[in-house]
């Protein structure tokens, strides 16, 4: 068998775990969801405050979308800035 | 392994900083200059936009008058009367960022797309949060507003406080860079598929035309839209501390 080396290895496993990273997508996809849901409630109720409705709903999926941008930038720093190499 | 989708150098000095040697050679990126770019054009269009004002109003200073007025209502509505002159800083930041995350339709690489950019601008956040709020409450009721509800929240308050910044620019920073790189991909995906199918020596065709959604999506929305939503949270967490 060919040898496996230390840097190969490496590689391969941030590549594995940038993708698991990305699984944080699910999160902010539900809550997204959720809040654009119950914006489409609120204006169903109320359509003249539309506006406020519509600037508070993107302010809380903004917020709902940090911990997604949190995996993202754990799969890049993986990807393109690999910390783990320089250890070897 | 090669640099990824970081920012181009464009001048490499050669010389060190001294003290600041395990930096690296001193140099000037892409991020740099497109920087110092929408800097001089808003310095330059607000100079020449100002300079003959009128009475009643012509075509551009209606638009000026517009743009200012919203902003001076935003911040009032979000901040409240008493906090109205915040609003050429916020004005300020949101202009800038909008055109900032707008410049990857004409070519140049946002600035946005750097993490040194949105976390200066984060870091700026963080100071006016905490110097307005000192400034308003005084020193003493603004440190004792850390160990409320009670002593023993003192650390958590303090992370809470510190995790603002690191949330705010790497929101915006995570947003811009993922559509930058997605583009990316889509179009040297593209240029693949003409060379398939036509050759090695075959105008990329597909990447006129077949992007252009993605970039109303990637660019247009998701670049104002943030931008706007960073101003607003620097509204939101400056007035949260002085109340």
């Amino acid at each position: 068998m060919e040898q496996i080396t230390g840097r190969a290895l490496i590689l391969a496993c941030s590549a594995v775990g940038a993708g698991l990273a990305m699984i944080a997508g699910i999160g902010p996809g539900i809550g997204q969801g959720y809040a654009a849901g119950k914006g489409a409630e609120a204006v169903g109720r109320q359509p003249e405050a539309q506006g406020d409705i519509i600037r508070t709903m993107l302010l809380g999926a903004a917020v709902a979308e940090t911990t997604g941008i949190y995996g993202l930038i754990i799969a890049l720093v993986l990807l393109f800035a690999n910390p783990l190499i320089g250890l070897l | 392994m090669e640099s990824g989708f970081g920012p181009k150098i464009v001048w490499d000095s050669g010389w060190k900083v001294p003290g600041l040697e395990f930096l690296g050679n001193f140099q000037i990126t892409e991020t740099v200059t497109v920087t110092w770019l929408i800097m001089i054009g808003l310095i330059v269009f607000s100079m020449l936009s100002t300079r003959k004002l009128e009475k009643i109003p012509k075509k551009l200073q209606l638009v000026l008058e517009i743009l200012v007025g919203s902003i001076n209502n935003l911040t009032a509505q979000t901040m409240g009367e008493d906090k109205k002159s915040f609003a050429p800083y916020m004005g300020t930041i949101l202009l800038f960022l909008a055109i900032a995350n707008l410049s990857g339709l004409i070519g140049l690489r946002p600035p946005t797309a750097d993490v040194n950019t949105t976390i200066g601008l984060a870091m700026m956040t963080f100071t006016l949060i905490h110097f307005n709020g000192v400034r308003k409450k005084g020193i003493g009721r603004y440190l004792k507003e850390f160990t409320e509800p009670f002593i023993p929240m003192l650390p958590l308050n303090i992370i809470g406080e510190l995790a603002t910044p690191i949330s705010l620019g790497f929101r915006l920073f995570g947003n811009i860079i993922g559509g930058l790189i997605i583009m990316n991909l889509i179009y040297s995906a593209l240029a693949g598929l003409s060379t398939a199918l036509f050759g090695p020596s075959a105008l990329p065709i597909f990447q006129a035309g077949l992007p252009a959604v993605l970039h109303v999506y990637f660019d247009l929305f998701a670049g104002v839209l943030q931008s706007f939503i960073f101003t607003m949270l620097t509204m939101v967490y400056i007035s949260m501390k002085m109340d």
